[in-house]
């Protein structure tokens, strides 16, 4: 793959006072594409997407490489990773509830991201923020700029979310269960919301879930983790022909509209999963 | 009967008890602890530890510095201070035993009732524990003891009928939990009066929450008993109460610093050891401090 | 339409609540009042009087009615803002009231602004390094604050800071050389002195000042870091702190504009009540350092047992505690932007 954004190699993640590693020896590279990470809860896949950002004060994170574009992410001070966070990476959370200030007006906390990275007027921010906002189609960004959190619905308040996370334009964004916490109705329209705009904008994206069918259907690739283990490494389009039993149990375990009414496979979880990803 | 299972009985005994290691863990508790039991063993051996008489004048010896077969020097009518602290330990003793066991029948009770029966008498009684919540506890009590006349058991009295609206309220609280309980709807179809349910199944559920709280305001009850002492509202002299010392030292501290400042000390060291004994009690009963260390 | 009605009906209601607590307050103080053991009769005409005297005093005050009736009286009284004549000082104890008030306001003014210029921050740094060592630091700051009999550290601040040291003034408002030469206009001091355009008084008052109003300050920033500690605590658990670093804010941003900026309404509310928690402390104090306001007016009548006097002084707080109560519960509707 040429001209990386993201390298990875043998990222390893623990908690302080844990016996054993969170994530273990987990490895990729992502270009201008759409990757997947997949995994029960549990599984150490949130945890690779705060550490990319350097957000886990409480753990040690080591890797042999771990280079963002011209950046080492290990040796960077945490000065310089301010400038990195928001401006180059950035993280959609997963719910608008709890990741949205309940004090502060929604527009302001959009404006918030181009103020710490762009030396801007307060109006033109609000122009930038204006924009933002439709272009995550809001339909009325004037009226929606001036309201809180609470007035809002969850599904615009992601929609908000994505246009905080997006605002300064950044290379890479990790999508942390993106919209697990909406109602079932609008995820599709959120997630086409996001698609569209990292599609446009040739960004990066790392999307973390646990929905095997969401992921096979908006990345271009696929990691499924295990334990903290990166088990298999698929293309979306090769799922049907995943080699290893736990992706396989975990295909079989999807309910399918029209399929055997049978009851659905109980997943296989075996330890010897853990060690074998390990060459 | 209320047929609580006989393997209940040790509970209470086991939660004590890793209540208590939990405390003695942490130095500030533990130091809490330690000058609680120093004050009980003073209180209880008061004649042994005590050099002198406390009211034994000898006015060769008025004001006398510190040293010299007095530890703490002496004071204006040339008696032991050293001695008459540690027989104020009984008094500040005795203050708090008698407050708690005025403020806490009182506060369970009104807790209670008015948690358990609701509507019309629940709000009548909250309304009057809101009316003795709207003063600060000190001048509330230095009311009614303005009006029951200046003495150290209507300080007492005075401060029990300040100190209970708190316990009331926390007492409210937790009936309110647990009066929709299968167990109290099951012996209220057995027939049990609503008197019987509150003194046999509601009270002794809220029992170990109301000790806890008590504890903590044992600090406040020892500040304002000090203050009205040092009003001259609480223990008059010559009875060797430690704000009522401070009171009288007051006259001569320039000259002779030692007049105020032991008492004062003491009464600083053991409103600080209620208030870091409560501290520790308030992580030790918070399940989510518990399961961190 | 129906929400306008459900906000009128909750005002009455809450008006209603409040007019209840002040009846029961005036109760209070009368029940008080009339187990004082001072005899109020004695007190206005002397030991000497004649029985004759002494039985019309007794009528024309009333006591010989039964004691609802005389409650009925007192409760017309009060709000008819008579609330009887001083025995001490002859004058109307509303009038006395409002000649001292202005000393203790100014006294507990600056308190507060000690007690949240220190509490505030503690309470934060407390916070932001939960379990470590500034937190226990703060925490044992804090405790001690509010375990020390504020009497007694107001005697040995005044040995060691204005005895020994000479740093501060010793007891009253001001020097006794200055007493009397400025006019009393607004009858807070550090005010009148100004009008009066003598800095000399300005800068004695100052410095008779600072000493009580830090140990008050003192003693209500533990309630004030206690609580901010915890309000804080409470927000940096939130996800919106990730969100915000995510956008690039430094950790030190995101404490301040986040997650301390969140909690201000809280902040002025805990203030308003530690404000009239002051009182009780003023109480005290104003008795070690002879600061003629409020408190020693109380203490003063207390000792002599006037009736009146301690009736309406109990009756004031009361009632500044409900005002306090009300306003902080408005301030944080009127701010808090999910109450609306």
């Amino acid at each position: 793959m040429e001209n990386p954004i993201l390298e990875v190699k043998n990222l390893c993640i623990r908690y302080n006072g844990a016996p054993t590693d969170a994530v273990r020896d987990v490895s990729f590279t992502l270009g201008r594409e759409r990757l997947g990470i997949v995994g029960e809860s549990g599984s150490g896949k949130s945890t690779v997407g705060r550490a990319l950002l350097r957000l886990l004060p409480s753990a040690q994170v080591t890797a042999e490489k771990l280079r963002f574009e011209d950046l080492d992410l290990l040796n960077l001070s945490e000065a310089q990773m301010l400038k990195v966070r928001g401006r180059r990476m950035s993280m959609i959370l997963q719910d608008p509830k709890f990741s949205l200030n309940p004090i502060q007006r929604v527009g302001h906390q959009v404006a918030e991201t181009l103020l710490r990275h762009f030396p801007v007027s307060k109006s033109d921010a609000r122009v930038k923020t204006l924009e933002m906002l439709a272009a995550v189609k809001i339909r009325d960004p004037e009226r929606v700029h001036d309201l809180y959190p609470h007035e809002i619905s969850g599904g615009m308040g992601q929609r908000v979310m994505i246009a905080m996370m997006l605002l300064a334009d950044p290379d890479l964004v990790i999508a942390d269960e993106p919209t697990s916490a909406l109602d079932v109705t609008v995820r599709l329209q959120v997630l086409n919301i996001l698609d569209g705009l990292v599609r446009d904008r040739g960004i990066g994206l790392i999307m973390i879930s646990h929905d095997l069918n969401l992921v096979r259907n908006f990345c271009d690739r696929v990691l499924i983790m295990y334990a903290g283990r990166v088990v298999e490494t698929l293309n979306a389009r090769d799922m049907d022909h995943a080699q290893h039993p736990y992706t396989r149990g975990l295909l079989a375990a999807q309910p399918r509209i029209g399929g055997s009414r049978a009851p659905l496979a109980v997943l296989d979880r075996r330890p010897e999963w853990k060690e074998e990803a390990r060459t | 009967m209320t047929a609580l299972p006989a393997s209940r009985l040790p509970a209470p005994l086991l939660a004590a008890r890793n209540i208590l290691t939990f405390l003695l863990r942490s130095p500030t508790s533990a130091f809490g602890l330690l000058v609680l039991s120093i004050l009980i063993l003073t209180a209880a051996f008061a004649p042994w530890i005590a050099t002198h008489d406390p009211y034994a004048q000898d006015l060769n010896n008025v004001l006398q510095a510190p040293g010299n077969g007095h530890l703490f020097g002496a004071d204006e009518l040339g008696r032991d201070i050293f001695s008459r602290l540690v027989w104020g330990a009984r008094i500040t003793l005795t203050i708090i035993f008698l407050v708690s066991i005025v403020v806490g029948p009182i506060g369970l009770i009104v807790g209670t009732t008015s948690g358990y029966l609701g509507g019309r008498i629940d709000t009548v009684m909250m309304r009057i524990t809101d009316i003795f919540l709207s003063f600060p506890s000190l001048i509330l009590s230095l009311a009614f003891v303005a009006a029951l006349g200046p003495s150290l058991n209507n300080a007492i009295i005075a401060i029990g009928l300040t100190a209970w609206p708190p316990i009331a309220r926390l007492a409210r609280a937790e009936t309110m939990t647990f009066r929709k309980a299968d167990y109290i709807a099951a012996a209220r179809l057995q027939g049990a009066s609503p008197l019987r349910i509150i003194v046999k199944s509601i009270m002794p559920m809220c029992l170990p929450s109301v000790l806890i709280r008590l504890t903590l305001n044992m600090a406040t009850v020892i500040l304002t008993a000090a203050g009205l002492g040092f009003l001259g509202l609480g223990a008059q002299p010559p009875l060797p109460e430690w704000g009522a010392m401070i009171a009288t030292g007051r006259r001569y501290m320039i000259d002779s610093w030692w007049l105020v400042t032991f008492p004062g000390l003491s009464i600083l060291c053991v409103s600080l050891a209620f208030n870091l004994l409560g501290d520790g009690l308030r992580d030790a009963l918070d399940p989510k401090q518990m399961n961190r260390r | 339409m129906s929400i306008s009605r459900m906000r009128l009906r909750g005002a009455l209601g809450q008006a209603g609540t409040i007019a209840v607590t002040l009846l029961g307050l005036l109760l209070l103080t009368f029940v008080i009042g009339r187990m004082m053991p001072a005899d109020p009769v004695r007190a206005i005409v002397g030991e000497e009087a004649s029985p004759e005297i002494y039985q019309q005093v007794f009528q024309q005050l009333g006591l010989d009615r039964p004691l609802w009736e005389q409650f009925l009286r007192y409760l017309g009284d009060v709000l008819t803002g008579d609330f009887g004549t001083s025995i001490r000082t002859g004058k109307p104890v509303i009038e006395d009231i409002l000649h001292v008030m202005p000393a203790t306001i100014e006294l507990a003014t600056f308190a507060i602004l000690i007690g949240a210029g220190l509490g505030i921050p503690l309470g934060v740094t407390a916070a932001v390094n939960k379990d470590r060592w500034p937190d226990h630091l703060v925490r044992v700051f804090s405790l001690f604050g509010h375990s020390m009999p504020i009497f007694w550290t107001g005697m040995i601040a005044l040995i060691v800071f204005y005895a020994h040291l000479g740093w501060v003034g010793g007891s009253g408002r001001m020097s006794q050389f200055y007493i009397g030469m400025v006019p009393d206009v607004t009858g807070f001091l550090l005010i009148d002195s100004l009008i009066a355009g003598e800095m000399d008084v300005f800068a004695s008052a100052v410095n008779h000042l600072i000493l009580p109003a830090a140990l008050l300050g003192y003693s209500s920033s533990a309630y004030i870091t206690r609580m901010t500690r915890s309000f804080m605590l409470d927000q940096l658990g939130q996800e919106y702190m990730v969100t915000a670093r995510v956008k690039g804010l430094s950790r030190r941003q995101t404490i301040w504009r986040h997650a301390f900026g969140n909690i201000r309404v809280q902040l002025v509310t805990i203030i308003a009540l530690a404000y009239g928690g002051l009182l009780e402390g003023a109480v005290l104090i104003e008795t070690v350092f002879a600061w003629p306001g409020f408190g020693q007016y109380l203490t003063n009548n207390l000792i002599i047992g006037d009736m009146n006097a301690v009736m309406t002084c109990v009756l004031i707080v009361g009632v500044i505690f409900i005002a306090l109560n009300l306003l902080s519960d408005l301030l944080y509707r009127l701010f808090d932007p999910r109450t609306k």
